[in-house]
């Protein structure tokens, strides 16, 4: 069986399992819906936030980065991780002790008002609209690249799917999914990296390997004879070549420590993570569920960055100094580009121009062409689009610099197991697991959306007598609107999308982050403060965000970043606006009624009911 | 007001906590600062601000420069060190205050 075989094969029985457990946890209730029933274990739980949380971006395009970025991809990792440990030391236990249904609702009812609850919504569905279209897109470019088919009808594949298991079963069908999916994608990221770190380090152990010699099959061709490390080989390739050393930055220390909170903060306020912890039964089972949710994070998360340096060395080995033209058989020696590289020339996320035409793929610092993404003149099998080595000629403006290559951060994952030369069920496994990833994070999120209409928009503000009947109906029409939404998104994504998903993040950080964690802590705050707060933090940030990135992306360096700061760590300042305005606004208004501070009392300890709502 | 089963909340008043919540949430504070603090050194600390010098040292046994690998590894191990410490931790505070569930 080839690749495509043995993906239809992965893909179709991932796909049959899901069905079956959208079949089998049908939802009966809202509260079925919403939360589960509210008796999930905790490690269902745990494995459920896991793959809730890591997305199409985590399991395809991390690694990738990282292999780019080297230390500087450092703060997707600690950012990502790092908040879970602000989620779950913060947020989590007092939010399952609160036992609601939807993020809104907490800021609705802790600080007693509908305005500061559709605020919630606002930034809900902002944050969660997106972010799932980027997972629709990955599930896309999963589909092309290994059933080719367009991206079109992969996105619709996809979309049934999530709409069958997540219109059915809601947060009860979405739980188990996720579970499964979460078996699938670290199975299928962990196989390819195992096998590499043995192929290239002798040591089974990725996380070890990657600190280790280079030895094994390909690790001592590597090596050519020198006993040498692996990260020590890859500071001199890149020594070598001009870019700078693997495992040290060169982002501004301001930058990268702003990025990385704006990360951690981030993550503890995505309300996709966030109403997670609302399907455990108590509040010992949301601490619970949060560290095994991070312990099935960190494998996959200290997994991917030695995966990126494993593919990166790789990639400077092979393709760097490389000849692009198959050599003749009289010329055995000299070194051509792996087969792997014309595959990936095809679908256009690589690209190749031999500036100084001497046949050779020269890989420097740099960009090799403007215009961000490669645009190429014909298709691949036009003969008519080809160079003087057979190369796929792009349409780009071409830069002065002496880069020639083209590589997306995407295909690292996906290439592994052609780089390690791995049997074609891995590939088609990796390729089930993106789909089990991006599908995952999609349901989640879909979810957010749904109750936020449902719940936060009808129930609790428009059309507060319906029936619990009704807002049932309603949340699975909102979700199967919602994932239609997404689909068309992930379709025809509108030009924004990929420069937006990041900051999800630096908004869930100045908008939520704040409001949940002042009103835990603090008693004193009250809705005037809340509801300013949200506001100057979310107008803030995006504010800065569409002014670099949309209005006048030229400006976007240093030189004119407020504080040195890029967008992506903007949400950092954000969130310190949102706790000055929202702390400032609180101080000179009354304080919040009794009631409300009682909801505070009881939330600070696990034993006891919450107040009813509706006190006043 | 529907029944209240806590011993904390009998006592609470409306200015507040009642003294044992008030100890609870001392202690339950003290315990995140203390975790936060190991958080922020492992990962803002030893990762970012003096990730120059640990870079000098190498993690003992492999050729890891020292700052690298707290920022590609070792934090991440430590967050879910915390997350568990805290959910012990709290689990015993829970107890020893009378406030765990069931």
């Amino acid at each position: 069986m080839d690749v495509k075989a043995w993906t239809f094969v992965f893909a179709g029985l991932s796909f049959g399992l899901y069905i079956a457990i959208a079949i089998w946890s049908r939802a009966r209730s809202t509260k079925d819906f919403y939360v589960a029933g509210g008796g999930v274990s905790p490690l269902a739980n745990g494995m459920a936030t896991a793959s809730d949380w890591m997305s199409a971006a985590s399991f395809l395009s991390m690694a990738g980065m990282l292999s780019f970025l080297g230390y500087d991809g450092s703060v997707y990792l600690m950012g990502a991780t790092g908040g879970f440990v602000l989620l779950a030391l913060l947020l989590a236990p007092y939010l399952r002790k609160f036992g609601r249904f939807t993020v809104p609702d907490f800021v609705g009812e802790r600080y007693d008002s509908k305005s500061a609850r559709l605020v919630a919504v606002v930034c809900a569905l902002f944050i969660s609209l997106t972010y799932v279209s980027g997972q629709m897109r990955g599930v896309g470019v999963v589909f092309s690249r290994f059933l080719e088919v367009p991206v079109e009808t992969g996105v619709v594949l996809g979309m049934a799917i999530v709409l069958l298991y997540a219109v059915l079963g809601g947060m009860k069908g979405i739980t188990y999914t996720q579970v499964a999916q979460y078996c699938i994608l670290i199975f299928a990221f962990l196989v390819p990296a195992i096998f590499l770190s043995i192929l290239m380090t002798g040591n089974p152990v990725p996380q070890l390997g990657f600190g280790g010699m280079l030895q094994g099959e390909i690790g001592t061709r590597i090596a050519g004879g020198e006993a040498i490390s692996l990260l020590a080989k890859l500071n001199q390739l890149h020594a070598d070549l001009g870019f700078a050393p693997y495992t040290s930055g060169s982002k501004a220390t301001i930058d990268v420590f702003a990025i990385t909170l704006a990360l951690m903060v981030g993550t503890a306020g995505l309300p996709h993570v966030i109403v997670r912890f609302y399907t455990v039964r108590r509040v010992r089972d949301a601490r619970l569920s949060a560290g095994l949710a991070l312990l099935f994070i960190a494998v996959l998360y200290t997994a991917a960055p030695a995966i990126g340096a494993f593919s990166r060395v790789h990639l400077l080995d092979s393709v760097a100094g490389a000849r692009y033209a198959a050599p003749a058989a009289s010329e055995d020696s000299v070194k051509a580009v792996p087969e792997w590289f014309r595959a990936w020339e095809d679908i256009g996320l690589i690209a190749w121009v031999d500036k100084n035409a001497d046949g050779v793929i020269d890989y420097r610092p740099g960009r090799a062409f403007g215009g961000g993404t490669p645009s190429f003149v014909a298709p691949p099998t036009d003969g008519a689009g080809r160079g003087a080595h057979g190369e796929r000629i792009v349409a780009n403006p071409i830069l002065e610099g002496p880069n020639e290559l083209y590589v997306d951060f995407d295909i690292m994952v996906l290439a592994t197991p052609e780089i390690a030369g791995l049997p074609d069920w891995v590939i088609a496994l990796v390729a089930a697991g993106g789909l089990a990833a991006a599908l995952s994070t999609a349901a989640g999120l879909l979810l957010v959306i749904s109750t936020a209409i449902s719940h936060d928009l009808l129930k609790r503000t428009f059309l507060p007598r319906i029936s619990d009947r009704q807002e049932l109906l309603a949340a699975r029409l909102a979700a199967a609107g919602a994932v239609c939404l997404a689909g068309y998104l992930g379709i025809r994504p509108p030009g924004f999308v990929a420069e937006v998903v990041a900051f999800a993040f630096g908004l869930a950080a100045s908008s939520f982050f704040p409001v949940l964690f002042l009103g835990i802590f603090t008693r004193r705050m009250n809705r005037q403060g809340a509801i300013a707060g949200m506001a100057t933090g979310f107008l803030f940030t995006a504010g800065y965000i569409v002014h670099f990135k949309l209005l006048d992306p030229a400006a976007n360096n240093a030189a004119h970043w407020w504080f040195g700061i890029s967008p992506e760590g903007i949400g950092v300042v954000g969130m310190l606006l949102h706790f000055v305005v929202a702390l400032t606004v609180a101080y000179l208004t009354p304080p919040p009624p009794a009631h409300v501070q009682e909801i505070v009392t009881s939330i600070r300890v696990p034993r006891g009911a919450t107040p009813a709502r509706h006190r006043h | 007001m529907e029944t209240r089963e806590s011993t904390i909340q009998d006592v609470a008043s409306d200015s507040g906590e009642a003294p044992l919540a008030r100890a609870y949430w001392r202690a339950n504070r003290l315990v995140m600062l203390g975790l936060l603090v190991v958080w922020f050194a492992v990962s803002f600390g030893c990762g970012i601000l003096f990730v120059k010098p640990l870079n000098r040292l190498q993690m003992p046994g492999t050729d890891f420069p020292m700052g690298f690998w707290f920022a590609q590894i070792g934090s991440v191990l430590a967050f879910v060190v915390l997350v568990f410490a805290y959910a012990g931790i709290m689990n015993r505070l829970d107890r020893h205050f009378g406030v765990s569930e069931e």
